[in-house]
């Protein structure tokens, strides 16, 4: 039941105005997307899809996502596990570094690895001498991924294992269950939603992400590019509808977290 | 199970970590040409060009891997350890850059290679718009109110360095070689510099695609490139009676080459530019050649003009930094009594 005293007309305004801004924002720029990346036609598409360059920048991407993806899911769910079940010192200090890759603006995420594994960086030369290559190389862009979306899975977790208490594992370990066990077969089945969610948002970011992994990459096409790099290169080359047809796919992909975060959050609204 | 999924998890770490290790000597040899921005062009048919030449000449086929980005960015990613084997940037300075900072090349890698390890020179010209609508002749021109210029940072851009120093070299000739008036030509031309790109690429954006400005200072190369494949009919370029001339050089990275085992088909490589073939694919891409047979057939292409150097008339590239470019140079004084 709701009530609504604000007039007619106001409602309307406030509705057209998020409407606007809507079609503006989001739907606009998606629309141009699509339009410039079919502006050469269908045939011109696929091929700029199939170019080797491509396929390499598609195919780091997936790597990169299919190594940052699961370690952050252990790691997210190991620290969410932490932070809503038990009670220690220093667990505000843990709560604000999970937080930390998204307060840092992106480009510094990338530098911190150069300083860090670049040649004149601190590990540079130890890494130099055994020929170990980390920065503008795919161990680079892993872990700059990595670090970038290391709080999606467990800021998603926290709130959930919260609301959900301890009753039963508490009732669990009661009932003779070792910690282990109680943790594989009470805990992790009722935040499975909750995972799923935060796979979902860490994957789109991986795969997405331009500041951190620019700043590594060394921009070696074929080798070093991920999609979105490739995007810029395209771009840069005047190649104007290959640089939107390889933007589709990461739109593409967009559209798809969207329809899959949406049917998860049925599902968890389903269960409660 | 879940188990088992951690397993394969690891297992997937395991493979991108291995990614690390250098993969093992194959049939093919791989190059590394850590470049500039406008040069992409160039070294997409140069380097298939190479290929061949090194098949035939060898049996073993060659790969050249390309990055591209603005030149002081590209030498600071070398300097930071990419695994450059050859450098082809925009100026001495930024290789100079790599030479001092770390032992990657020696100091005196510019005497390495004939005319100064320059295989191919450019010039800074005008693009505008067609008809010439302001009428620009030459860079007093630019200076002019109501000239809207485009032209990149100084600070990040070689181009854009290239196109300072000309600006400031037709000053000095035209100002009796007045310091002082130089300095107030150019902060009369950054007065109609609404937009600084980082880079040349940007620029030419900027000029082309977001239709923002009356002339564009460009590379010579990047010019024609606008005008036969960009924009057919939509620009043309004006030659001004005085550029500089821009010397673009190649370096072998020795530490890097020998750690690869490539020196030799690097060496081969750069000494390629030179060849006749290497020169005409430059020419191609309108670089202007050094070879003077090459030079001869593309005389057309080229417009004459008067040149200044970088070595004759500003005392080579660290001077000439020290005093523009650096903090508190030239370049900050005039731009920031503009702000």
């Amino acid at each position: 039941m709701s009530v609504r005293t604000e007039p007619r007309s106001i409602r309307i305004l406030i509705i057209t105005v998020a409407v606007a801004f809507f079609a503006l924002f989001l739907v606009l720029p998606l629309v141009c997307v699509f339009q410039n990346a079919f502006s050469k036609g269908l045939t011109f598409y696929v091929k700029t899809l199939q170019h080797p360059d491509a396929l390499a920048a598609m195919r780091m991407t997936v790597i990169t996502a299919l190594v940052a993806v699961p370690l952050n899911l252990v790691f997210g769910v190991a620290a969410s596990w932490l932070i809503a079940k038990f009670d220690f010192k220093g667990k505000d200090i843990l709560l604000s570094l999970i937080d930390l890759p998204l307060s840092v603006s992106p480009v510094i995420s990338g530098l911190v690895f150069i300083l860090l594994f670049g040649a004149q960086g601190l590990l540079g030369e130890w890494l130099g001498d055994r020929n170990i290559q980390i920065v503008f190389a795919p161990p680079g862009i892993i872990l700059a991924t990595i670090f970038v979306t290391f709080p999606m899975v467990a800021r998603e977790l926290i709130p959930v294992m919260k609301a959900q208490g301890n009753e039963e594992e508490e009732a669990a370990l009661t009932l003779g269950a070792s910690g282990w066990r109680t943790f594989w077969l009470v805990t992790i089945p009722n935040i499975r939603w909750g995972i799923l969610y935060g796979i979902i948002l860490c994957n789109a970011r991986a795969m997405g992400e331009f500041g951190a992994v620019s700043v590594v990459s060394g921009h070696i096409r074929g080798l070093t590019n991920t999609l979105p790099l490739h995007v810029e290169i395209l771009y840069n080359e005047y190649q104007f509808a290959a640089a939107f047809a390889a933007a589709s796919v990461l739109a593409l992909l967009a559209i798809v977290t969207l329809v899959a975060k949406t049917a998860v959050e049925g599902m968890m609204r389903r269960e409660h | 199970m879940l188990l088992k999924k951690l397993y394969s998890f690891t297992a997937a770490v395991l493979v991108g970590l291995t990614l690390v290790a250098p993969a093992s000597a194959a049939e093919k040899v791989t190059l590394l040409n850590v470049s500039y921005d406008p040069t992409r062009e160039l070294y997409q048919a140069f380097n298939k060009s190479f290929a061949d030449y090194w098949y035939k000449k060898t049996g073993t086929a060659v790969e050249v891997n390309q990055s591209h980005g603005g030149s002081g960015k590209q030498g600071r990613a070398v300097i930071d350890g990419l695994q450059a084997d050859v450098v082809t940037l925009a100026l001495a300075y930024d290789i100079d850059a790599i030479a001092q900072k770390t032992n990657l090349l020696p100091k005196n890698w510019q005497t390495r290679l004939s005319n100064n390890s320059t295989p191919y020179t450019s010039t800074i010209v005008f693009l505008v718009r067609k008809g010439n609508p302001k009428g620009i002749k030459d860079w007093n021109d630019l200076i002019k109110p109501g000239v809207v210029v485009i032209t990149p940072n100084p600070k990040t851009s070689g181009g854009a360095r290239w196109n300072y120093l000309a600006a400031w070299g037709y000053a000095l000739k035209h100002g009796n070689n007045d310091e002082a008036k130089a300095k107030e030509f150019l902060s009369a031309l950054f007065k109609n510099v609404p937009v600084l790109d980082t880079g040349a690429r940007g620029s030419t954006t900027t000029f082309v695609e977001r239709k923002i400005g009356d002339v564009l200072l460009a590379w010579e190369n990047e010019a024609y490139l606008v005008v036969n494949q960009l924009g057919k009919g939509e620009y043309e370029i004006v030659t001004p009676s005085l550029s500089i001339l821009a010397e673009p050089p190649v370096a072998l990275v020795d530490r890097n080459v020998d750690r690869h085992g490539t020196r030799q088909v690097a060496q081969a490589y750069l000494e390629y530019l030179y060849t006749e073939e290497g020169q005409e694919i430059a020419a191609q891409n309108y670089y202007r050649p050094r070879l003077e047979s090459v030079a001869k057939k593309h005389e057309a292409q080229f417009a004459k003009l008067e040149f200044i150097t970088i070595d004759g008339d500003f005392g080579g590239w660290q001077k000439a930094q020290q005093k523009h470019f650096a903090d508190k140079g030239t370049f900050d004084e005039i731009y920031q009594v503009n702000q």
